[in-house]
């Protein structure tokens, strides 16, 4: 009778484990679910993030622009010959001459050939009073690139040549559909007017969309929204990745160093260690404001200029490089170290000679993941003045002038909405383009050079 | 000369001098049939050092100095009575118009007689200032070569002079971080508590108003800088982000540390690490366009009345920017749990996600706290998110659905425009930062604390 009890007693307790087995297993199954969703939730949003702006992005790669010949009138360009350098003429009375010319030659009414381009394009013959429906098709900048142009090669005189002239953003938003169409015409940007000829051109295939290399290589600008670049912004962000490759990776990687391989162990070691750690946690805009208040405050540099921006990206990147070299330095084996000390190599060699050639290539990942940092940093450059508007591009680091992030930045908050949501697109698939490859580049580095020991 | 032409020259001298140091050396140990202390680079190396380290140390402090001298030099030839009639600031713009004269740039109105007489004096000074400086720095270098040419010999420790001065150098390096502390520190403190000077610091911590007014509209207009409506808004972004990153970071951790095949992770890994790369600034521009409209169509639907630019975008925005740093963070601590604990708990009979719950997480439970508090830092610290999607709204209210600003985007607001460090207006920024460096270091020095203890405890 006991027996049975015992077997009956098996029985249960192997029904309840069986039980309760089938929903531990639920459970399992459920927890192990969620961590995939979990996965699959982080990588759908940032799915969305690169689609939504590629979506609005590429397409800006691709601008309105009209392709026409304009005669180079010689009863609307009255000007001299351009001045040749005389050889009993000083330099200096040659560059008064010259600036006379050219002062004269901005006199022109350049617009008055683009509007007789257009003209003929249309096939109209356009009122003055007209003339504005006419001129809101090309972007306002376009008739300094014929002076430009003429400047240049003055045997234009008399010519006609096909040109390249940009669509004003107005034109550009209208044909890409990005207005809508059946507004009420009070709402829409352009004058039924121009609409119509705008239509017209476009289905005649005089005006097309073509790639924009002016977002490329011109500078930003208010007047002509439809030519504003990324220019001056990328020379910009360029003076300051080199003033923090610099400075930053030399005094990162020798601070590390020290850090590693020299210092001794004590009180000051310990401050410094946990002040780098410390360093790499604060907010990128509180290096901001110790650049707003030492180095534009105290030390007077200029605002705006690519050498306080790249100062305080310097700074900031410190830590990310020390603490990047020292796990490097840290992952060569204390071997290396201890045959190079055995042979007789003093300390100093046995760290430049064996350790820091072996512990190169991870030094570099973390360098080019730092500069790659630097390179997308906003906040900080906010407040020492580079979202300042500079339409020229820096020919020094003292110079007035943006940076990539920061156009980014300007651009969104621009009026121009329907026009400048695409650029901006655009300027981020730029430097999301820079900044991805840069990490590529260190994956890459790592990956190849990864040694186990 | 230009200074950029004398180091350059310098330079040149330099490398000439670790040149005479090499051969000299092997001549020495020619001559005397001896060993030498060191390898004949050291040589060349010490008295290129001995050659060009006073030159430049003298160049700098000349550099420095050299400027104020002949300022002082060129006012005290300038008529006392027109010294004394001249405030200080006055006296400052002459002296930049003088020795805009002495460098042969023009200025504005031609410049009277005074200021052309001292021009040309100032610009006498400079030449003769420039010459010396040339003189001497030539001096130092050629001495410094000579002596250190000279005391070449094999008793000489060169190699041991040469590392002295690299591990100075080293030191000097890691020095610069602690600067930059002190730095960070001492001028928000003082420009603090210049604003303190302003406006009662009781006021600004326990203020409930922000109301700073423009800097223009006169002195009478002092406004109002109540900390306690930034800091609300501060806190609800951040609690929103954290609310997002923590479970979705969480899980993605546990799932690639104990769940994930290899392939898999040898790809999700350095993805992670690319998005934790992507700069905020593109955060905020998608939150601006694509969340923002989407939440407010979402809150038409359902009813609520959610604005595209508030508290719940920006924070749902930063939660997506900092789950990759709550994942890979957790991910290596996870990581770090032996490998026993996880083996003794499958021995008995647990299912792997028993195992991870009670027995892992909980191990790795300090690890992770401080993880959280790290992301609680980088969160409360960002700026272009909030600043592109909070709305910039500093009234002190509880709805998530309505728009907030909070202390960074109040910082980026105060100090863009004009820079001018004398109002109220422009220095509460720096208070501001002081209390955001504040609230930030506690917060990493807990969680560094404990991630340590965390790492002591398995190491």
């Amino acid at each position: 009778m006991s027996t049975i009890t015992i077997e009956q007693r098996r029985q249960h307790r192997l029904t309840t484990i069986e039980n309760s087995l089938a929903k531990r297993h639920r459970k399992e199954n459920l927890f192990r679910r969620a961590g995939l969703a979990a996965v699959l939730i982080g990588m759908t949003l940032v799915a969305i993030l690169f689609i939504s702006i590629l979506i609005r992005g590429v397409p800006a790669f691709w601008q309105a622009t009209i392709f026409t010949d304009v005669y180079f009138d010689p009863e609307v360009i009255e000007l001299e010959e351009k001045p040749q350098r005389g050889s009993d003429e000083s330099q200096f009375a040659f560059e008064e001459r010259y600036l006379e010319w050219m002062t004269q030659a901005g006199r022109v009414n350049w617009q008055l050939l683009i509007d007789s381009a257009l003209e003929d394009a249309l096939g109209v013959d356009v009122e003055p009073r007209d003339l504005r429906n006419l001129r809101a098709l090309v972007t306002s900048n376009e008739r300094y690139e014929l002076r430009n142009r003429f400047i240049e090669n003055p045997s234009l005189l008399g010519e006609t040549v096909e040109v390249k002239l940009l669509a004003s953003a107005d034109v550009d938003v209208w044909l890409k559909g990005n207005i809508d169409r059946s507004l009420d015409a009070a709402r829409l940007q352009l004058s039924a007017q121009a609409r119509e000829w705008a239509d017209r051109l476009y289905d005649e295939g005089v005006i097309t969309n073509s790639f924009s290399t002016s977002l490329f290589l011109n500078t930003d600008s208010r007047s002509s929204p439809a030519s504003a670049g990324l220019a001056g912004a990328f020379m910009g962000s360029l003076f300051m990745m080199v003033v923090v490759i610099a400075l930053s990776v030399p005094i990162g990687v020798c601070s590390a160093i020290y850090l590693e391989e020299f210092a001794p162990q004590n009180r000051i070691t310990d401050i410094i260690e946990i002040n780098i750690n410390n360093l790499a946690a604060v907010p990128s805009i509180v290096f901001g404001l110790l650049g707003a208040s030492i180095f534009i405050g105290y030390l007077g540099l200029p605002l705006s200029a690519p050498l306080v921006g790249g100062l305080v990206l310097t700074l900031m990147t410190l830590p990310t490089i020390i603490i990047a070299t020292r796990a490097s330095l840290r992952s060569i084996p204390p071997s290396i170290r201890q045959a190079a000390l055995g042979i007789g190599a003093s300390r100093v060699q046995t760290v430049f000679h064996h350790v820091l050639p072996l512990a190169l290539p991870g030094i570099l990942t973390g360098s080019i993941l730092g500069v790659a940092q630097a390179l997308g940093e906003t906040a900080p450059l906010l407040l020492i003045g580079m979202n300042a508007f500079v339409s020229s591009v820096p020919g020094s680091p003292m110079e007035q002038s943006t940076a990539l992030p920061v156009q980014i930045y300007l651009w969104q908050g621009n009026e121009m909405r329907n026009f400048f949501e695409a650029r901006t697109s655009a300027a981020i698939i730029v430097l999301l383009g820079l900044m991805l490859s840069l990490n590529a580049l260190a994956i890459w580095l790592r990956k190849k050079f990864e040694t186990r020991w | 000369m230009s200074n950029i032409a004398l180091i350059a020259i310098l330079l040149v001298i330099m490398a000439l001098a670790y040149h005479l140091g090499l051969t000299r050396s092997r001549a020495v140990a020619a001559d005397h049939d001896v060993r030498m202390h060191s390898r004949p680079g050291y040589y060349g190396v010490l008295v290129a050092l001995w050659c060009g380290v006073p030159a430049l140390a003298l160049f700098l402090l000349w550099s420095f100095l050299a400027p104020q001298l002949i300022d002082t030099l060129v006012t005290q030839q300038l008529p006392p009575e027109l010294i004394a009639s001249m405030s200080e600031r006055e006296l400052e713009t002459l002296l930049r118009r003088v020795s805009a004269l002495a460098e042969g740039r023009g200025v504005a109105g031609g410049g009277n007689d005074i200021e052309l007489a001292a021009a040309s004096h100032m610009a006498r000074l400079q030449t003769f200032e420039n010459a010396s400086l040339v003189a001497l720095m030539a001096v130092l270098a050629v001495a410094g070569l000579v002596y250190a040419r000279r005391n070449i010999s094999p008793q000489w420790r060169a190699r041991n002079h040469v590392e002295r001065v690299v591990t100075v150098v080293l030191a000097a390096c890691s020095a610069v971080a602690i600067f930059t502390t002190i730095g960070i520190v001492l001028s928000m403190l003082g420009e603090a508590l210049r604003f303190f000077s302003f406006i009662n610091p009781i006021d600004f911590f326990f203020g409930t108003t922000w109301n700073p007014r423009f800097s223009s509209s006169g002195s009478g207009g002092q406004g109002e800088f109540g900390l306690l409506p930034l800091l609300w808004g501060t806190i609800m972004v951040s609690a929103i982000a954290l609310l997002v990153a923590i479970p979705v970071g969480l899980m993605t951790a546990i799932y690639m540390a104990e769940y994930a095949p290899s392939w898999l992770r040898s790809i999700a890994k350095p993805a992670i690490e690319v998005l934790a790369g992507i700069p905020t600034i593109v955060y905020g521009f998608f939150a601006l366009i694509v969340i923002g409209p989407f939440l407010s169509n979402v809150g038409d639907l359902v009813g609520i009345n959610i604005r595209a630019t508030s508290a719940l975008t920006a924070g749902l925005v930063m939660g997506i920017m900092i789950i990759p740093f709550v994942s890979s963070l957790s991910d290596d601590i996870i990581t770090q749990v032996p490998k026993s604990l996880r083996d003794g708990a499958l021995g008995l009979g647990a299912t792997k996600s028993e195992t991870i719950r009670q027995v892992v997480l909980p191990a790795a439970l300090p690890g992770i706290v401080g993880a959280f508090l790290l992301a609680a830092s980088r969160a409360i610290g960002e700026t272009m998110i909030v600043v592109l999607a909070a709305g910039n709204n500093p009234v002190l209210h509880g709805n998530p659905f309505e728009a907030v600003s909070t202390i960074t985007v109040t910082i980026v607001n105060q100090l863009t425009g004009d820079m001018d460090f004398a109002s109220p207006q422009s220095l509460v920024a720096f208070a501001l930062g002081l209390t955001l460096f504040v609230i930030t270091l506690c917060l990493n020095v807990i969680a560094l604390v404990v991630v340590r203890k965390y790492r002591q405890q398995y190491e």
